[in-house]
C-alpha cells in the first residue's frame, strides 16, 4: 500500500502585506481519506488549498502534493489531481455533455463521460446549456469536471455552499463513493455536519494555523470531555457536570427506584460546541478584514 | 446518486506512464469549443462577425452613386469603402474578440479552471489563434464575395493578392497579440465590451473607414498613423484601388514598407506586454 502522504505541509507561510493569511500551518493528508479543513472566513483555508493546487506561491515552508512541489507543477502532476473551485459561472453557453466530453480530452485516461454524467445525476440535463443549471446541478457538474481525469487527489473548496438539504445528502453520497474507490479528498467547509458526516479527520484552522486535528468524533476531546447529566427532581431541572456520568446515573437510578429517573439526559459537547470553543475569540491580526464573521454567525449559517 | 460506486468505472492503479494527449490535438479541440461558444453568443456574432458585412451592405447601397474624390482622382464609393471595412473586420475578429473573450473568461473563472487542468498553455493559445483564423477567414471571404458580386468592385491581380495576404496575416497576428495584452485593461468581464468597443470605434472613424482618409483633418491623420488600423486600411487600399488612387494618400504613395514596419512594431509590443501582463486569475484573486 502507498504510504507517501497525499499532502504534506510543514510550516507554511503566506502573507499579504501585513496580513498573515497562512502563518505556520502544518498538515498531513493520508492516501484514501477524506480530510476536512474547518474554520471561519479569513482563517486561511482557501489560501492554503490554492497553494496546494499550484495557483499561488508560498512565502515559506515545505509543501508536497502527491510527492511533488506544486510550484513546480507540470502537466503530468495536473493530470493526477482534480480541482473543484469555490465558485464557477464559466462556460455558460456549452451543454453539460459538450463540456464533460471536452475536458475529458485533456487527460491521459479519463472516465467515460456519459457514465460520469449519469453518476453525478445529470443525465436528464446532459443536453442543457450550463447557464440553465441550478446551483446544485452546477456544482455537481463542477465535481464531474474535477474527477473526469480519475484524479488520485481531489480538492473541493466549500463544495455545498448554497445547497438545499436533499442536494447536500446526495452530494455527500457521491463523495463517499469516490473515497471508497480510493480517491483521496481534501475539502474545506463551513458546515460542521458536513465535516462530521464525511470526514475521516478534521483540521480546525484559525488565524492561518491548525488549532485542532482529530477524527470528528474525538475532536477537542469530545469523547473524553466531562459529561453533563440532567434530570428532574422536586419539580426543578437539576444538572451536574461529571467525568463519571455512569456512576451518577447509577446513583440516580437507585435513588428513584423502582421509578424512572424523570427527564434523564446525559449530554456531551457537540462538534459545534467544541468548534465554537476553538474559534470562539475574535480572530487576532485580522482587524479591518471585513470578510471575517463571528464564529456564531459562521456556525448558524 | 447512491449508485455512484457502481456507476463510475473503478480506477485502475495509478499509471504514471500513460501518454498525455498531444498538444496539437488539444489545440484543434480548443479552437472547436471556442468557436462553438463564440457563435452561441448572439451579440458577439452581430457586433464582431456580421458587423463589417452589414456596414458594407448599408454604406455601399446608400452611397451607391457617390464617388470618393479630391477633384483629380475619383474612386467609386464601394471600392473605396471595401479596404477600410476589411481592415475593420480583421481588427474585430482578432483584437476585439481576444480582448473581450479573455477578459470575460478571466472574470468568470474559466481561465482559472483551465489552469488547473493538464491542458498545455500552448494548446490554449493555439486554440485562440485557430478561432481567430476561422472567424477572420470566413468574414473576409463573405465581404469579398459581397463586394465583387453585388457592388462590382474589381478583382485584384496576382501582385494585389500577395499584398492582400501579408496585410491580412500580419494584421490578424498583430490584432490577436494586442487583444491578449488589452484584455487585462477591463476590470470585469461585464465591462469588457464597454471598454474595448469605444477604442475600436474611434479608430474606425479616424483611420479612414467611414470617411475618406484624405478628407480628414491632418491632426487626425497624424493620430491615426500611430495605430495599426490606418495602416491595414491603407495596405488594403493598395490592393483594391487603382494605382492612380495613391495620389489621394497624404504621402502620395501606398507606403507598404511603413505599413509592414508599423504592424510589426505593434506585433512585438503586443507580444512583450501580453506575455508579461497575462493572468489566469482575476486581479482581486490574490
Amino acid at each position: 500500500m502507498n504510504t507517501t502522504p497525499a499532502v504534506l505541509v510543514r510550516d507554511l507561510h503566506k502573507h499579504y502585506g501585513a496580513k498573515r493569511a497562512v502563518d505556520g500551518l502544518d498538515l498531513t493528508v493520508h492516501p484514501g481519506e477524506i480530510f476536512a479543513v474547518l474554520g471561519p472566513n479569513g482563517a486561511g483555508k482557501t489560501t492554503t488549498i490554492e497553494i496546494l493546487e499550484g495557483y499561488r506561491d508560498r512565502d515559506r515552508g515545505e509543501v508536497a502534493v502527491l510527492g511533488v512541489d506544486p510550484q513546480r507543477a507540470d502537466r503530468r502532476w495536473r493530470s493526477r489531481i482534480g480541482i473543484v473551485l469555490q465558485s464557477a459561472d464559466d462556460q455558460a453557453e456549452l451543454t453539460v455533455r459538450e463540456l464533460v466530453h471536452h475536458v475529458a480530452l485533456y487527460y491521459p485516461r479519463p472516465r467515460d463521460p456519459e457514465q460520469l454524467i449519469d453518476a453525478v445525476g445529470l443525465s436528464a440535463k446532459a443536453s442543457t446549456r450550463v447557464r440553465q443549471l441550478s446551483g446544485g446541478q452546477r456544482r455537481r457538474l463542477d465535481v464531474a469536471l474535477g474527477i473526469v481525469g480519475r484524479p488520485e487527489l481531489l480538492f473541493l473548496d466549500e463544495p455545498t455552499t448554497g445547497f438545499d438539504p436533499e442536494a447536500r445528502r446526495s452530494f455527500w453520497e457521491l463523495l463517499l463513493g469516490l473515497r471508497d474507490e480510493g480517491t483521496t479528498i481534501l475539502l474545506t467547509t463551513h458546515y460542521l455536519d458536513e465535516a462530521e458526516h464525511l470526514a475521516d479527520r478534521v483540521a480546525v484552522v484559525r488565524d492561518g494555523r491548525v488549532v485542532a486535528l482529530d477524527a470528528p468524533a474525538a475532536l477537542g476531546g469530545r469523547a473524553t470531555h466531562e459529561a453533563l447529566v440532567r434530570w428532574q427532581e422536586d419539580g426543578v431541572t437539576r444538572e451536574r457536570r461529571t467525568p463519571t456520568p455512569t456512576a451518577l446515573v447509577g446513583e440516580l437510578a437507585r435513588r428513584f427506584a423502582p421509578d424512572e429517573v424523570p427527564g434523564l439526559a446525559v449530554l456531551r459537547p457537540t462538534l459545534e460546541d467544541v468548534y465554537l470553543e476553538m474559534v470562539g475569540e475574535a480572530p487576532r491580526a485580522s482587524a479591518g478584514d471585513t470578510t471575517v464573521s463571528t464564529p456564531l454567525e459562521e456556525a448558524v449559517r | 446518486m447512491s449508485t455512484v460506486t457502481s456507476a463510475v468505472p473503478s480506477p485502475v492503479p495509478a499509471p504514471h506512464h500513460d501518454r498525455l494527449p498531444p498538444t496539437l490535438r488539444l489545440a484543434v479541440a480548443r479552437a472547436g469549443i471556442e468557436l462553438k461558444q463564440f457563435f452561441r453568443e448572439r451579440d458577439a456574432v452581430v457586433f464582431i462577425f456580421a458587423y463589417p458585412i452589414i456596414m458594407m451592405a448599408i454604406f455601399a447601397t446608400v452611397f451607391d452613386t457617390e464617388v470618393q474624390s479630391d477633384g483629380t482622382v475619383a474612386v467609386p464609393f464601394a471600392q473605396y469603402f471595401l479596404p477600410g471595412i476589411l481592415a475593420t473586420g480583421i481588427m474585430l475578429t482578432s483584437f476585439q474578440t481576444m480582448a473581450i473573450d479573455l477578459a470575460v473568461q478571466r472574470d468568470t473563472g474559466a481561465l482559472k479552471r483551465l489552469r488547473g487542468t493538464p491542458l498545455p498553455v500552448t494548446a490554449f493559445f493555439l486554440g485562440k489563434v485557430g478561432q481567430v483564423l476561422v472567424n477572420t477567414g470566413v468574414q473576409v471571404a463573405l465581404l469579398l464575395a459581397l463586394a465583387f458580386i453585388a457592388y462590382d468592385v474589381p478583382v485584384p491581380d496576382a501582385a494585389g493578392w500577395l499584398t492582400f495576404a501579408w496585410v491580412l496575416v500580419l494584421g490578424t497576428a498583430t490584432g490577436t497579440v494586442c487583444g491578449v495584452a488589452f484584455s487585462s485593461v477591463p476590470r470585469t468581464g461585464r465591462s469588457a465590451s464597454a471598454v474595448v468597443t469605444p477604442v475600436v470605434l474611434v479608430l474606425q472613424f479616424i483611420s479612414g473607414v467611414f470617411f475618406a482618409f484624405f478628407a480628414l483633418p491632418s491632426w487626425m491623420q497624424t493620430v491615426a498613423s500611430l495605430f495599426p488600423l490606418k495602416w491595414m486600411a491603407q495596405g488594403m487600399r493598395s490592393v483594391f484601388l487603382p494605382d492612380a488612387a495613391k495620389a489621394l494618400e497624404p504621402a502620395g504613395s501606398w507606403e507598404l514598407g511603413t505599413t509592414a514596419a508599423i504592424l510589426g512594431a505593434w506585433l512585438i509590443a503586443g507580444l512583450l506586454v501580453g506575455t508579461r501582463t497575462f493572468r489566469w486569475r482575476r486581479r482581486d484573486d490574490g
